[in-house]
């Protein structure tokens, strides 16, 4: 077995014990995992060197479409809010997606912050169907069958939770080393050359982009779920940020880094909370200068350079 | 009819608005190659200083016709201040690398910038109107108007065209910027000093978005988010132009703001949507922008 297997078990044991020897982070936990789901995406799109300032709008269709869907059906089943909130962000992922990869580099995010500020001013204004900025309250689902209480429900979704990261995590780490992730990576060095493959640029930058909509759907949904409540506020541009944020800091050269970044990210931001809650945005914002002028492979090249001591840039690593 | 004046007349200001943002956000693109995510919030700072020296010097029975210069005063401060901090400090930095990166850094600043705003000027909205009420009303066409968004917005812009026309295709220092964009490296072999040209570019990009915010100041109240709304839109403005155009900005700040406004009028559901929906058809048709030239892909 490889290292990194290795690894990836022990994390997924860990994290698996966690409600047995810290029951009071289980809620934390569970927020940290759905939203690292959302960065995978993110760094998805990193690896073609795409960075999108919008994403944070299909967390939002995620969690609303389970905000829809538990209303409309009651004590529906929690994969089948799962599925539906896939479908939803892959529909849209597709129907952006198709105008959006189009462009690279500055248009791609700016146009992508221009959809997500549109949702989002969609999604205040339209009061009747969207709750306004209120939102709207998602209802607890089951799961085959059961219903449960508040507590035993935060449980429930926790395994969930850490059920789809790990399913999502193995996939994207497949994706990234077939043919067409590979292909992904290209579209960073050398785009031309690409299409001298007989490959289609902008169909292999469309197929990660559904990914990555679909994986921002998928946090969307789970942490929406976790909340009870969908709010215009996850689709606002600071979230999208945030997403950004935590994918470059985590590192853009392996998986890990989004898993890793975010739970470094929410602890933080947990403990900070309360000193700090008005300059939070002014940290990350220096923090973002810092780690992309003086350590541009984020927490996973910290790791590697500290403990393998492997000297080596970000860039190295991702080649 | 009075609808359709109305609508035009206020399009027409609020396109002026528009194109002074983006007209600084062009500028910067075209010269130094960055995207400056900040711009909106030099936009929105430019603002709040513009209303907290207009309410200083009115409320110290100062002359309110002082609130006029205070307006450009304002401007030229935070173009100067804080864009030439964030170019010496960090822009100059990272102009070798990659694109992805610069835009990082200056969203980053952005976020940075957001939250002083947030800090120093809080979460209540502010007014300055004065300029406002000292022009007073005109009436055409039985409908009244306010002097200052009919007239003196869409000449403050028609001064800004003609000024950076003049300045980029007159002057030496204007000559010395077209030769940089044109190529660095050429131009630094004949003696110009292309860290002083990159350096007051941006403080006139930036200066340039401060005069948008500040103009708009007796139009609207400040109010948070501010910035973040002006980058998009000065964004749509300046893609639909083609990214660098500088007379192209102006074309199409009137189409989007006399859009805009029509929707407002007739059908204020997509009033939002409305910069965005322009934007995108015509990158639909043209990827480059209107005016934007086709761009050749390096191998």
């Amino acid at each position: 077995m490889s290292k990194g297997l290795i690894a990836a078990i022990v994390a997924l044991i860990v994290l698996a014990l966690v409600p047995v020897g810290a029951p009071s982070t289980v809620v934390f936990f569970t927020l940290c995992l759905a939203k690292s789901l959302a960065v995978l995406g993110i760094l998805v799109l990193i690896r073609a060197d795409q960075v999108s300032f919008g994403h944070a709008m299909y967390f939002a269709i995620g969690a609303y479409t389970a905000a829809y869907i538990t209303a409309e059906f009651r004590n529906i089943d929690i994969m089948l809010v799962i599925l539906a909130a896939a479908i939803s962000s892959l529909i849209a992922g597709l129907l952006v997606g198709l105008f959006v990869t189009r462009y690279r580099g500055i248009f791609f995010g700016m146009i992508n912050l221009a959809f997500s500020m549109v949702l989002y001013s969609g999604l205040e204004k339209a009061f009747h169907i969207t709750g306004g900025s209120d939102g709207l309250r998602i209802r607890r689902p089951t799961l085959m069958g059961m219903e449960f209480k508040r507590a035993e429900f935060d449980l429930v979704i926790f395994y969930v939770t850490l059920a789809m990261v790990a399913l999502c995590f193995w996939l994207v780490w497949r994706y990234l080393r077939s043919p067409l992730g590979q292909a992904l990576g290209a579209l960073k060095t050398n785009e031309t050359r690409l299409e001298y493959l007989g490959l289609s640029a902008r169909r292999v930058l469309l197929t990660g982009y559904v990914i990555s909509a679909v994986l921002c759907g998928l946090g969307g949904v789970l942490l929406g779920t976790v909340q009870g409540l969908a709010t215009p506020e996850h689709a606002f541009w600071s979230r999208s940020a945030e997403l950004v944020f935590i994918a470059v800091l985590g590192g853009p050269g392996h998986v890990a880094g989004a898993l890793s970044g975010t739970v470094i990210f929410e602890a933080v931001r947990t403990f900070a909370a309360a000193v700090l809650d008005d300059s939070w945005q002014l940290i990350l914002g220096i923090t973002l200068i810092v780690i992309i002028l003086w350590a541009p492979g984020g927490l996973v090249e910290l790791w590697k350079r500290v403990f393998l001591r492997k000297g080596k840039t970000g860039e190295e690593v991702q080649k | 009819m009075d609808i359709i004046l109305l609508a035009l007349l206020d399009g027409i200001a609020y396109a002026a608005l528009l194109f002074l943002v983006a007209v600084g956000l062009t500028l910067i693109f075209g010269v130094l190659g960055i995207l400056n995510i900040a711009h909106g919030s030099l936009y929105a700072i430019g603002a709040y200083v513009t209303a907290t020296i207009g309410t200083w010097l009115v409320a110290n029975g100062y002359n309110p016709w002082l609130t006029f210069p205070a307006l450009i005063v304002s401007a030229i401060l935070v173009g100067v201040i804080l864009g030439g901090l964030i170019e010496r400090l960090l822009l100059s930095r990272i102009y070798t690398k990659e694109p992805i990166l610069q835009l990082l850094i200056t969203f980053a600043v952005f976020m940075i910038l957001e939250n002083l705003q947030r800090m120093i000027w809080g979460v209540q909205p502010y007014f300055l109107d004065t300029p406002l009420t000292l022009l007073g009303n005109v009436s055409l066409a039985g409908v009244n108007y306010t002097l200052y968004q009919v007239a003196f917005l869409p000449l403050a812009a028609i001064a800004v065209l003609v000024f950076l026309r003049y300045f980029l295709r007159h002057t030496t220092m204007g000559a010395q910027i077209l030769a940089v964009t044109e190529d660095r490296e050429a131009a630094s072999s004949i003696g110009i000093n292309a860290t002083w040209v990159y350096f007051v570019t941006f403080v006139i990009g930036a200066s340039f978005a401060a005069l948008g915010g500040a103009l708009a100041t007796p139009t609207t109240s400040l109010v948070t988010g501010m910035g973040a709304n002006m980058i998009v839109l000065s964004f749509a403005v300046a893609a639909t132009a083609g990214l660098g155009q500088i007379e192209g900005a102006a074309v199409s700040a009137l189409m989007i703001g006399i859009a805009r406004s029509f929707a407002v009028y007739l059908a204020p559901e997509i009033e939002v949507v409305m910069p965005y929906l322009i934007m995108v058809l015509v990158l639909l048709v043209r990827p480059n922008g209107l005016f934007g030239k086709e761009t050749v892909r390096k191998i």
